[in-house]
């Protein structure tokens, strides 16, 4: 009985054993000289468990008298969260190094959060979705602070925590409540009680749950820390904010609402729509009076994050594929945009104002091209991949009868493209200014490059998103039946 | 059974007393006295449930330690109470009519509240009649929420590393003491016994 669980949870058991093991070897050996080593175990680690996930897994499992669920779409979901991860780690070690913050810890509690992150994906019980979330927000919390000696950064993740533990008590109290009613925190359960209508505890706990989730994924009235995170936080870390733990937040938004709400589609519905209009409208607006690139793109995550809630509201199987393609093509773009945004620096120093990119086409043309590409795709033009992104989940919002979000949806997505081709017109028609340093390290020039030429190349028939599709409609099939 | 009745309704307003107080009272040490009363009532409370375990873990790990490093916390730290409050009284008109809109919805919710049909049944049985409390903790603890178990173990380990990582600094400023080199020194050399004669000195 045992045995068969935890063959089940393996990968999270490796990641979790690893993280221990390195902790106890570095904290007892070298300390903080091994940090730069740990950081590329670690990224080997998750993409080796990446590939393993994304070969070997088949049908679904469930264990721990169904508290952890193994399917289709929490592995595609693992994929997604282990590569980005993987990425983020390498590309910000130059940074961390040059700012003295390479300490062992760094990757260790990166990897824990992971383990948090692949819990939430694949949990199935409001007690082990919690257990998840907070595992991967304390990480969070810890690692947004690490550069402790600045105000900035202790402010980002004090902030982070207050408003953290404030969202993580709605989620209980929601979570209290559909106990209430339904007698049981698993899933299959709950959804089972609900049997086609919402009476009030349902209602009520679902309103709270939803609130709780919101604020992780950041999405509008729940996004105002946001900003302020994502610029008080080490670049590195605010771009591992933008990619790994969004997946697993939405993807745990997904798999809440449609395993244990999925008989009350119509009510939560409606709550989704409203958040992702609020969320693309005011990521949009907002961002045109920001001058720090990291707070812009964190306007822009708030943006993102509502199109992906698009898909989502529309309810469907197709929804969910285009919430899954959305966010696949979204983790591509932000890794790629923060891998330029690591490698912006003047006289060593890390500059974060958009206006330091004046005419940056004439120093280094080829990079100028590849932050273009990005930068396009962000705002949806096509024919790069984020406009294909953007095209699913207003074809899925069209689909499942949400006409008028799909309309505001693009007058959102068109105000958006304003701040990011203000950028680009900096970078090739800006003014004379002092220069940027010459780019550097090697592995940011890659990432950079290969996230472009993916999000450039991708949408050729040949290519067709690398069969993105065929893998995000399965693991949908999966979750909505 | 009217004396289980009176414990409840004693325990039970202690604890509510005690929270209130914690909250309003305005000095923070109080606060921190009030909170140990709520603590306690509530281990009485969960007395009277029949958990006695959970009980003394309250009594011992919440009044014990952590009431208790709140007090050096609270004494230690030069935080001004007063400006705080200050600061909170700006926004406690609108925090108020908030809350009171909150509990009038509660209320409504309440006076509608039903549960469906299989709660009853759904739920675990509350009391097991032939094994001791400790016991039957401990096998849903390591048999049916051993995952969570786990993961509550990690997230505490997150918590350790985290604490340290934001606090521990390694000073090479500052003398340490080195006890083997302590152990070795020879009391022949290190010392020297001198006669001093009264009312000279040294």
């Amino acid at each position: 009985m045992i045995q068969a669980d935890l063959n089940i949870i393996l990968p999270e058991i490796v990641i979790a054993v690893f993280a221990m093991l390195a902790l106890l070897g570095a904290v007892y050996t070298i300390k903080d000289k091994a940090a730069g080593m740990l950081i590329w175990l670690t990224a080997a680690l998750f993409i080796a468990l990446a590939f393993w996930i994304g070969t070997t897994g088949s049908g679904t499992h469930t264990a721990f008298s169904g508290m952890f669920i193994d399917d289709g779409f929490s592995r595609f979901a693992k994929v997604m969260i282990l590569l980005s991860a993987a990425a983020v780690l390498v590309m910000g070690q130059d940074y961390m190094a040059r700012r003295g913050l390479m300490r062992f810890e760094y990757p260790i509690l990166i990897a824990l959060g992971v383990v948090g992150m692949m819990m939430m994906v694949s949990a199935g019980d409001l007690m082990s979705l919690y257990m998840g979330l907070e595992l991967q927000s304390l990480s969070l919390y810890v690692v947004a602070s690490m550069r402790r000696d600045s105000v900035r950064s202790t402010e980002a993740g004090l902030k982070y925590f207050v408003l953290g533990a404030l969202s993580s008590g709605l989620l209980l109290y929601g979570a209290s409540l559909v106990y209430g009613y339904v007698g049981t925190t698993n899933f299959a359960g709950i959804i089972e009680a609900s049997d086609g209508r919402a009476p009030l505890g349902l209602l009520l706990g679902l309103v709270f749950v939803m609130s709780g989730l919101a604020f992780k994924v950041s999405a509008v009235p729940f996004h105002m820390w946001t900003p302020d995170v994502y610029e008080g936080a080490p670049t590195p870390i605010a771009a591992f904010f933008a990619t790994a733990p969004k997946v697993a937040a939405m993807a745990l938004f997904a798999r809440t609402l449609f395993d244990a709400f999925g008989g009350i589609v119509t009510d939560w519905q409606q709550i989704l729509a409203v958040m992702s209009v609020l969320s693309i409208f005011w990521g949009s607006v907002a961002a045109i009076g920001q001058t720090d690139i990291k707070r812009l793109m964190a306007y822009s995550s708030i943006a993102h994050m509502g199109f992906a809630l698009m898909g989502l509201a529309a309810g469907t199987e197709f929804g969910v594929q285009a919430m899954l393609i959305y966010l696949a093509i979204y983790v591509t773009m932000n890794v790629g945009t923060f891998a330029f945004i690591l490698s912006m620096q003047r006289d060593g120093l890390p500059i974060t104002d958009i206006r330091s990119l004046n005419l940056y086409s004439r120093a280094n043309p080829g990079r100028a091209l590849a932050m273009l590409v990005l930068l396009f795709s962000l705002a949806g033009v096509p024919p790069l991949v984020g406009f294909f992104g953007k095209f699913y989940v207003l074809r899925a919002a069209y689909d499942g009868g949400l006409v008028w979000l799909a309309v505001l949806g693009v007058v959102g997505s068109v105000i958006g493209a304003f701040y990011y081709l203000r950028i680009v017109y900096y970078m090739y028609f800006g003014e004379e200014g002092e220069a940027l340093d010459p780019p550097g390290s090697p592995v940011l020039w890659s990432v950079i490059m290969v996230s472009a030429a993916i999000i450039g190349l991708a949408w050729l028939p040949g290519i067709n998103l690398f069969g993105i599709e065929g893998a995000a409609q399965a693991a949908a099939a999966t979750l909505v039946n | 059974m009217t004396g289980m009745v009176f414990a409840f309704y004693l325990f039970a307003l202690s604890t509510l007393t005690g929270g209130l107080f914690t909250v309003i009272s305005r000095h923070p040490v109080h606060s921190v006295l009030w909170l140990i009363l709520s603590f306690i009532s509530a281990a009485g409370l969960f007395v009277l449930l029949g958990a006695e375990f959970v009980a003394m873990l309250l009594v011992i790990v919440y009044v014990g330690a952590v009431a208790v490093l709140f007090l050096f916390v609270v004494m230690m730290l030069d935080v001004d109470f007063a400006e705080l409050k200050a600061e909170m009284a700006k926004y406690m008109p609108l925090a108020l009519l908030i809350g009171l809109i909150l509990l009038m919805q509660f209320g409504i919710a309440f006076g509608a509240w039903e549960t469906s049909a299989g709660a009853e049944a759904a739920r675990v049985a509350p009391a097991p009649v032939d094994v001791h409390n400790t016991a039957a903790l401990g096998l849903l603890l390591y048999d049916k929420y051993f995952l969570l178990f786990q993961l509550a173990g990690l997230i505490l380990l997150v918590a350790m590393i985290g604490a340290i990582v934001l606090t521990l600094r390694h000073r090479t400023d500052i003398k340490r003491q080195n006890v083997l080199h302590q152990m070795w020194r020879d009391p022949a050399k290190a010392m020297k016994l001198k006669d001093v004669k009264p009312g000279q000195g040294l």
